[in-house]
């Protein structure tokens, strides 16, 4: 029986898929799998995973569920979607972590094998949730996944334990076959990632296939789904995440700049992903250097930084404070360095899986004296690697900090990455001193960008001292001079606001005046603009203006500010971009919208709220 | 300049006026700091490295004012952060012949995670320690090296804890050079300052310093011309550990203990004595110097330990050639569209 020929395919825009199972149940690969698929079939997609604090928190329990979610379409995809369409679900367990993502008509398979004994007591039912009224409405699909899994290999006489490892390929299997994609893709990818093991290929591949022709032979699956290839520009795309592309962007700007990458870093969730990604990468002679802690990453970049390397270090919320003291060293010695921090749920250890925008504030002021650094703060996954890039160029042409925002989600989360050529890349020219140039004062300054030189050790007739000590303007020399501290401070202040003559305007989604503008900045983007875009569709006036730049803020934003009877400030946390707007721009009325549950905002309960405003609720 | 080789020949003669800088010289007068600041002013011009080649790092402290004074290139850093900053400048570019100056309370205190890792990881990197046993920029507190029982500002009745002796936090983080010397011996202080630039690796050199104000005479009976012969051991690679003002004592290994004896006393001969050897791996002796303190056992001066090890910096840079021949990928296009991708 072929249900290909019984039901005829149905066509859909865009699909939001679910895997969730035990942590180690490998339901991230089985989720980077279906996306390699996804890429395949053209169409566009971003994902994103989520995944506990605990490497292994005990089976089978709710704290130890790992999940991830892929929204793939023939439609542009910005996020990695709302609520699930299929929940694919490996325990009760993950059903109990997980069902609430889940549309409520949504499609759910589960592994029956699971859902035993004491299965779900240990995830918090009181009794089987397939029997039971838990799951009326959707539509569910039971699998005995572990059951078929090992039948598939019975004949290859594996150590159960092994057999029972693949199961998250039969149910990646099943899924491929719902959504009418072909298996060489995936084949490939074991055929190449394990090629020193042909037993686990061969394992790999079986359970896969077997998992697709399940799906094929039951009635269970009653319809299969197709979505069509998305209309992209024409280009060499590819899949990435935000870490990966924070590192490559940094790649990118030392190639360009013709300099040195020198990282200076202490591992921390969730931003260990550019460290380990850049100790890869020495055939570009990147040195990355694994400090003893926090603190160390950024000195030895400030080291690296006076010695002429483009110098970066990589930290998320608590490491940013524990560097603080030497972001004020960089900021005084006028080094550039680029600091990422990749925010995760705070205070102190916090919710460090999860994301939240809630370091903005010490990024802008978290230091002891007046010490302004240049603040950005990365839109998307791909757009990590413009933003990494971007950060290099401002702080090496500018001569000063840049502290550059990313977060957990877009970190871990993926998306489709249209490759650029990197000589088509803006230039960027350090402001680099000749051998004995005369005319050399280590705080003489620049006219228009009021940078000083960067004057490299070796390089002859240069020699100069600089450190923590307040300068003396121009000459360099340590002062206490009570106006030199003052004419100094508001150089400094001066020298960051004056990079907003060298950024872009502040650019409005959707019309650039009238009743409501949803202001967002950072890793929101992509579901900011799904919202705003979906509620111009069904014919409600709203834009969107989304920050990328912080501090300083593009040179038009009052201009932007100014054209909409309402503004309302969106963040992930408890209400920081807005102070710093009311600080910056005190004429104008803002109203607020905060979560702050380590969750991304839903496009739903956006439309929502600003539905209500619109109405006057 | 980093793949740059220097070029010997072409290395101007260089004097002591080639390094002395511009700014006043704000120590107080008798400090210790001034003699030392002498003694390297007098060795840079001696190690056929280019003046452009130089780069100072200090943390906070008195000592740390140095960077200021040399007319090299330099960074007066934060407090305890020295040994990170120099790490990054040197692994950043190992052409450079780069200088930590640190005090007690900088590297030993707020400074102790960087100081023992950069010790462990033998980053060819000078470090000069200059220990006074005491805060004297903060104006008298007691350090991490105070002996117990000093009286200081934050030790009225008497410090209570147990001090750290350098040499021992060295060995045990795995360093492979450590030479002590004193402020009153500048002869000394420019040997060991050359020799600890020839190191390949981290190298320690600890001085014994006084602080005039808060400390004074701290080190006395090593210093002063009445005790110091009977309290200084001078080791010297090969030699015989021999001291005294009459040249009669020494020291022996007695079971797995040093002893001082007396040379002619009890039918001991020179030949009893232990041979200095700083190039054995084994930490055992060196420890055992390191820790030897007046009045029983005389104070070992000169280089403990000096055993050849890889450089962390050399290492990088060997990867990085292995790295370029083998890949594949030799520019970020190239990185772009590795792995899996797809046209559109």
């Amino acid at each position: 029986m072929d249900i290909k020929k019984k039901n005829p395919i149905v066509e859909l825009d865009d699909v939001v898929l679910r895997f969730a199972g035990d942590s180690g149940d490998g339901m991230q690969l089985t989720g980077s799998l279906f996306s390699d698929s996804a890429a395949f079939a053209g169409n566009d997609f971003a994902t994103f995973p989520d995944y506990p604090a605990e490497i292994r928190a005990p089976q089978g329990t709710v704290a130890g569920v790992s999940g991830f979610q892929i929204h793939f379409g023939h439609t542009s995809i910005h996020t990695s979607g709302d609520l699930a369409d299929v929940l694919v679900a490996m325990n009760p367990a993950s059903l109990k972590a997980t069902l609430k993502w889940a549309k409520p008509n949504a499609t759910i398979i589960v592994d029956t094998d699971t859902f035993i004994g004491k299965g779900f007591a240990k995830a918090g039912y009181d009794s089987n949730p397939l029997e039971d009224d838990t799951l009326d409405g959707f539509n569910l699909i039971k699998v005995p996944i572990s059951t078929m899994a090992k039948k598939a290999v019975e004949d290859m006489e594996l150590d159960n334990k092994v057999a029972l490892k693949s199961k998250n390929m039969f149910a990646l299997g099943v899924v491929l076959f719902m959504f009418n994609r072909e298996l060489e893709k995936t084949n490939a990818f074991f055929e190449e990632k394990f090629k020193k093991n042909p037993l686990i290929v061969e394992v790999n591949k079986r359970v896969l296939r077997a998992g697709s022709n399940y799906a094929e032979t039951i009635e269970a699956i009653g319809q299969i789904y197709n979505v069509q290839p998305a209309k992209l520009d024409k280009g060499t795309y590819r899949n990435i995440t935000g870490n990966i592309a924070t590192a490559w962007g940094f790649l990118a700007a030392a190639e360009r700049a013709e300099l040195q990458l020198f990282l200076g870093s202490y591992p921390i969730t969730p931003a260990s992903e550019i460290l380990q990604e850049l100790t890869k990468h020495k055939q570009f002679g990147v040195k990355a250097f694994q400090a003893e802690d926090e603190i160390a990453g950024i000195c030895s970049a400030i080291g690296a930084s006076y010695s002429g390397s483009l110098a970066i270090t990589t930290t998320s919320g608590p490491g940013l404070s524990l560097k603080s003291e030497a972001i004020g060293l960089a900021v005084m010695t006028e080094l550039p360095i680029v600091i990422v921090n990749v925010q995760r749920g705070g205070p102190s250890t916090g919710l460090p899986t999860k994301s939240e925008q809630s370091d903005l504030m010490q990024a802008l002021y978290g230091r002891n004296g007046e010490a302004p650094v240049i603040v950005m703060a990365a839109t998307t996954s791909a757009d990590c690697f413009y933003s990494a890039y971007e950060a290099s160029k401002l702080a090496v042409e500018h001569m000063t900090p840049v502290i550059l925002l990313t977060d957990g989600a877009l970190a871990n989360g993926s998306e489709v990455f249209r490759i650029p050529v990197v000589t088509q890349l803006a230039d960027i020219n350090p402001p680099i001193v000749e051998p004995n140039d005369t005319d050399y004062k280590p705080y003489k300054r620049d006219d228009d960008k009021l940078n000083r030189k960067w004057a490299i050790p070796g390089t002859e007739g240069l020699r100069h001292r600089i450190g923590g000590l307040e300068k003396e303007n121009v000459s360099g020399n340590v002062s206490h001079d009570p106006l030199n501290h003052q004419l100094m401070t508001q150089i400094r202040e001066d020298k960051v606001q004056r990079v907003a003559n060298y950024l872009p305007d502040q650019t409005v989604v959707g019309d650039e005046e009238g009743e409501l503008l949803v202001v967002s900045w950072g890793g929101t983007f992509g579901v900011m603009l799904t919202a705003v875009e979906k509620m111009n569709v069904d014919g409600h006036k709203v834009s969107l203006a989304h920050f990328k730049y912080i501090s300083p803020l593009p040179n038009n934003t009052g201009e932007v500010l100014k054209k909409f009877k309402k503004i309302i400030v969106c963040e992930l946390n408890n209400g920081q971009f807005v102070k710093f707007l009311k600080i910056n721009y005190p004429e104008f009325k803002y109203q607020q919208y905060n979560k702050i549950q380590g969750l991304p905002f839903m496009v739903s309960e956006l439309e929502e709220h600003f539905s209500s405003i619109l109405s006057g609720k | 300049m980093a793949e740059e080789q220097i070029d010997l020949k072409n290395i101007p003669q260089l004097s002591k006026e080639d390094f002395v800088s511009d700014q006043m010289v704000k120590w107080c007068p008798g400090c210790g700091d001034h003699a030392i600041l002498k003694s390297m002013e007098k060795v840079f011009p001696m190690l056929g490295v280019r003046k452009e080649d130089f780069v100072v790092v200090s943390g906070i402290g008195c000592s740390s004012r140095f960077p200021y004074y040399m007319n090299t290139y330099g960074i007066h850093g934060i407090h305890g952060r020295a040994a990170a900053i120099a790490s990054g400048v040197k692994i950043a570019n190992p052409e450079l012949s780069v200088w930590m100056i640190t005090g007690d309370g900088d590297s030993m205190a707020i400074g102790g995670n960087h100081f023992i890792h950069v010790v462990r990881r033998n980053i060819d990197i000078n470090l000069i320690l200059f220990n006074n046993k005491i805060y004297g920029l903060t104006k008298g507190q007691y350090s991490p090296t105070t002996p117990r029982g000093s009286m200081t500002k934050t030790s009225p009745q008497g410090s209570f804890e147990e001090p750290f002796n350098p040499g021992e936090l060295i060995i045990g983080a795995q360093g492979k050079y450590y030479a002590r010397g004193i402020d009153t011996n500048p002869k000394m202080m420019v040997e060991l300052f050359k020799e600890a630039a020839s190191f390949k690796g981290t190298s320690v050199v600890e001085i014994l310093q006084n602080c005039v104000i808060f400390n004074n005479k701290v080190h006395e009976l090593v210093t002063s011309r009445e005790t110091k012969d009977d309290h200084q051991l001078h080791l010297m690679a090969g030699e015989p550990m021999i001291y005294g003002k009459n040249q009669d004592k020494g020291i022996v290994l007695k079971e797995t203990k040093l002893e001082t004896v007396t040379i002619g006393k009890n039918g001991v001969t020179k030949d009893d004595l232990l041979i200095h050897n700083p190039n054995n791996p084994n930490p055992g002796i060196h420890i055992m110097l390191s820790r030897m303190t007046p009045p029983k056992f005389p104070v070992a001066l000169g280089v403990i330990r000096s055993v050849a090890q890889d450089t962390y910096e050399q290492l990088m840079t060997d990867s990085i050639k292995m790295a370029k021949e083998k890949s594949s990928l030799k520019n970020i296009d190239d990185l772009l569209r590795s792995g899996s991708t797809w046209e559109i």
